[in-house]
């Protein structure tokens, strides 16, 4: 059946569509958009806390610390994270197993259970990113097998790590020098913010689907 | 829409009345007519003009539209500006006849005629670059710039500035002064329940304003507003802008 | 079934007084939030230039694009079903959804599958279809129909949402308070993302270049109905494809700050292919449906076609001064507003919806705001003369169908009159003397008069007056 209708709406269109002159596209008014990354990080950090995302800034190995310290008085019974990632061997490292004001780290992947059972229970989730996009606040994701998708989306609280060298001026900057084109993930991602809703009579509200809560550690 | 470039003051220009001018407010249009003459212009009025064709045209009866504008095109054949007192009447002039002629054998005179034409503000601010003293009472009036003044003709200041030009004038801003007032030509008795609603909404917005007069550049506009205000009894007059900078601005008043 | 009647809608729903107020409220807020998103004027306008050069280049070479769309896909992994009708594109999901042993789906907001009624049809066909966009999800509650393609259920107020919430739901309670009714949704539907078999999903933008989906939205419902489930449907129109992946952030720009004002919106989700290999979550199935349904008929219109630039951000109805007061309700068609007013005659004809083109007062508001430039207003204007049209002969569906004999003979009066200088002087002055006299209570005039006083006709006529003073006629 979707052959025939393919070939019907192809036919159409070939001999419909009127020939035009071929359109230009003048990609300037985003191209310019530069900024030192100074400015870079504050726009970001600026766009992400204007809707209601935690931005935390710390030292390159600081950041486990930072999140310790973060989530001490929080009584988070686990904190789900995906070994196996440069995030996961870095809080296997240096994660303070002792101290019981700490949620215990639960990796993503258990042998034999379903990741949506594990990740729709979990409490909190850190993930990585690809990096930031400073025009509109956005973190880049590309969830991958060790790092799946429902980690950023299903628990309530999502903590991002973000590399302050790796804030892009636009996300067309971002796509073009890193060559999005030749090789997309199954699913790329931009985050800014919380999952949040305005349909009641336009009033905000966070957490409607996804996490109420994002908090970003961006190390420099 | 881009910038206009602007020629310098002419000689003579023709006057294109517009039919509700000619009909309702034919007062408008000769206070159109003298503001220009007093510049030093040589105006001329051709007997055998009517109408724009837009009512026709924004019907969807565009055949005839056409058959009255071509009887039109051969009444302006001077290369000379044409000034026309709305701000809606120009822009059908202006934007739609060349479109309206495509392909047609009067196509180039179409085109050329409408390249010609001139709202009345945009005229006497651009090209005549008038300087207006004030002779009347103080007065407070509000300003209604029509959708195709301020959209289609991009005109939004050149009123403002002509109006502000006279001291005694209080010029109070509607708050929604760039909402449409729902006048829409057939529009207003086609679905004359929103069309009414938006006329009480613009009507409830001048009396906030509390100004004596509510001036416009098109009668259209105007006839709603005035009509919808009258109704309710409210004190407020309607004038279209050339009326009132006329009389503001005229030594017998 | 009756014909839909916009006037007949509109002249109830602007007498209510509660869903005046609503609607004021929300598009002041609206346009208030887009006003502050383009404060430079200069880059509002060279953006906007560059979304409509995108889509316009997209519609250029839609046939091309389409197959390099397909292939990509295919190469990825997502199958690709290609429909004419929305009956098609219904049956087609169906058979995906048998395919896989699906009895349950959850959906994302898509206004293609409005377009195809698709909740009506899976439900006549035993399947549970739950919409899962908070504001889709109430009017799916109410049994209603969107009234905003961005604020699904902006006609109603917190109040009226808390009633149907507590009616409706089992063991909620009533509350007005905005959290607390998200999160009853929440937990309803959490439950539903888990379980449900199948995720169905519309498409903002689809990349031929890559093979990519992308999705727009803030409340993560559209990633969950796209990850949580085995199987994804995503539709789309066919007009929604774009060439290039570096087409899309100018295209996703104007579009959420045209809508709501925001930067961006939560998330932007871009999907390339099922499950691969090693990974563990996602759908094993992706399936793109392409739905045609008087697409490539619009097209092939060179000045129609601009119609499908359109990347349904709202806001022309946002600032539509007629929306406004009426609601989208009162369209009774699946996209109200201004881009409704020249899509859906076009996609349904003239024959049905020849009427939404005359509701407008042509003021321009819409085309002011467009991120993709289409020219409504001359659209508009091209739709009556199509549906007024003499021959009906056109590619529009329906051309002619609006004609009525009385009103075109009026007009053939009208133009008779105007287009002789000596009988619209002779004419002319008959109305200065009588005019006046015509009564204000008879059809036409009296929809005027109901509220309006009779404008009154002068004694003299400008030209009249030009003569008597001198002024020369050439």
């Amino acid at each position: 059946m979707s052959e025939q209708h393919r070939s019907r709406i192809m036919e159409r269109l070939r001999t419909g569509v009127p020939p035009t002159a071929p359109v230009e596209s003048d990609f300037s008014v985003i191209s310019e958009k530069q900024w030192p990354l100074s400015e870079r990080l504050l726009r970001l950090r600026q766009r992400l806390e204007s809707v209601n995302g935690r931005v935390h800034e710390c030292g390159r190995d600081a950041w486990v610390a930072e999140l310790q310290k973060l989530l001490a008085g929080r009584k988070l019974k686990a904190l789900m994270y995906a070994p196996g990632t440069e995030v996961g061997d870095e809080l296997d490292e240096s994660w303070d197993r002792s101290d019981s004001a700490l949620p215990a780290l639960l990796p993503a992947l258990e042998p034999d259970t379903d990741i949506r059972e594990r990740v729709f229970q979990a409490e909190a989730a850190v993930t990585g990113t690809l990096g930031g996009i400073a025009d509109t606040g956005s973190l880049m994701l590309w969830p991958t097998a060790k790092e799946p998708r429902l980690m950023s989306l299903a628990p309530p609280l999502h903590i991002a790590l973000l590399d302050a060298d790796r804030i892009y001026n636009t996300f067309w900057e971002a796509i073009n020098q890193q060559r999005w084109a030749e090789d997309m993930p199954t699913n790329a991602l931009l985050i800014s913010g919380p999952s949040k809703t305005a349909d009641i009579e336009q009033q905000l509200s966070y957490g409607v689907h996804g996490p109420r809560e994002l908090i970003v550690l961006i190390r420099s | 829409m881009p910038d206009r470039i602007y020629p310098s003051q002419p000689e003579s220009v023709y006057f294109y009345g517009t039919c509700l001018v000619d009909l309702f407010y034919p007062d408008a249009g000769m206070a159109g007519i003298e503001l220009l003459k007093r510049e030093g212009l040589q105006v001329i009025f051709p007997q055998d003009q009517s109408c724009c064709g837009q009512p026709a045209y924004n019907s969807g009866y565009r055949e005839e539209a056409r058959a009255v504008v071509r009887s039109q095109l051969a009444l302006f054949s001077k290369p000379i500006p044409i000034i026309v007192p709305s701000g809606s009447c120009a822009s059908m002039m202006r934007n739609r006849f060349p479109d309206l002629f495509e392909g047609d054998p009067d196509e180039s005179k179409a085109v050329a005629l409408s390249g010609r034409v001139f709202e009345l503000t945009e005229f006497l601010v651009h090209v005549l670059e008038v300087d207006l003293v004030d002779l009347g009472p103080p007065v407070n009036v509000t300003w209604h710039g029509s959708c195709s003044m301020q959209r289609e003709m991009g005109l939004r200041e050149e009123p403002r500035q002509l109006l502000q030009q006279l001291n005694q004038v209080q010029l109070t801003p509607l708050e929604r002064e760039r909402e449409c007032c729902g006048f829409g030509g057939t529009f207003s008795v086609k679905l004359p329940e929103i069309s009414s609603a938006m006329a009480k909404d613009k009507a409830d917005d001048v009396r906030r304003t509390g100004a004596q007069i509510l001036i416009s550049g098109d009668c259209g506009c105007m006839m709603n507003i005035k009509g919808t205000l009258e109704q309710d009894g409210a004190p407020v007059t309607a004038k279209h802008i050339a009326q009132f900078l006329w009389e503001r601005t005229h030594e017998s008043g | 079934m009756s014909q839909a009647d916009f006037r007949g809608a509109a002249s109830v729903a602007v007498g209510d007084v509660q869903l005046r107020g609503n609607f004021r409220r929300a598009m002041d807020g609206l346009m208030e939030k887009r006003a502050a998103q383009f404060t430079d004027a200069d880059e509002e306008g060279r953006l906007r230039a560059l979304g409509e050069s995108i889509r316009s280049r997209s519609l250029a070479r839609l046939p091309e694009l389409l197959e390099k769309l397909e292939a990509s896909c295919k190469r990825n992994g997502i199958q690709v079903h290609w429909a004419e009708t929305t009956a098609d594109a219904n049956q087609t999901v169906m058979d995906i959804l048998k395919n896989r042993g699906a009895r349950t789906l959850v959906k994302g907001k898509s206004m293609v599958s409005e377009e195809m009624e698709l909740n009506h049809f899976l439900e006549a066909e035993g399947i549970e279809a739950l919409e899962s966009d908070l504001g889709e999800y109430i009017i799916q509650l109410a049994g209603e129909m969107p009234s905003h393609i961005v604020m699904p259920v902006i006609h109603r107020n917190t109040g009226q949402i808390a009633e149907l919430m507590e009616q409706k739901i089992e063991g909620a309670p009533y509350t007005e308070d905005a959290d607390e009714l998200c999160q009853i949704a929440r937990k309803v539907l959490r439950e539903k993302f888990y379980r449900a078999d199948a995720g169905v999903s519309g498409v903002n933008f689809a990349v031929a270049e890559t093979g990519t989906l992308c999705l727009v939205e803030n409340e993560g419902n559209g990633r969950m109905s796209t990850t949580a489930p085995r199987t994804h449907i995503a539709v789309m129109g066919i007009e929604k494809v774009v060439e290039h992946l570096q087409d899309v952030p100018p295209l996703l720009s104007l579009l959420t700050r045209s809508a709501t004002g925001q930067h961006i919106t939560t998330y932007f989700n871009m999907i390339s292919s099922p499950r691969r290999p090693g990974e563990v979550d996602g759908p094993e199935e992706v399936h793109l449906v392409l739905l045609d349904n008087g697409r490539s008929r619009i097209v092939s219109d060179p000045e129609l076609k601009a119609t499908l630039r359109c990347i349904r951000c709202g806001a022309c109805m946002n600032h539509c001064p007629v929306y406004t007061r009426v609601g989208g309700h009162a369209y009774q068609a699946v996209i109200p507003g201004p881009i409704g007013k020249i899509l859906t005659p076009q996609l349904q004809g003239l024959d049905e919806r020849g009427d939404l083109p005359f509701g407008s007062t042509l003021c321009n508001a819409c085309v002011e705001v467009c991120p993709v430039k289409i020219p409504i207003v001359e659209l508009l204007l091209r739709l009556r003369a199509e549906a007024n049209s003499p021959t009906g002969d056109s590619s529009v569906k329906g051309s002619g169908a609006k004609r009525d004999k009385t009103e075109a003979l009026l007009w053939s009066g009208w133009q008779r009159m105007h287009a002789s200088g000596k009988l619209y002087n002779s004419l002319s002055r008959v109305l200065a003397k009588t005019g006046n006299l015509a009564p204000g209570f008879m059809p036409p005039l009296s929809g005027w008069t109901a509220t309006r006083t009779k404008p009154r006709f002068a004694s003299q006529t400008l030209h009249q007056l030009a003569r008597k003073r001198g002024v020369p006629d050439e």
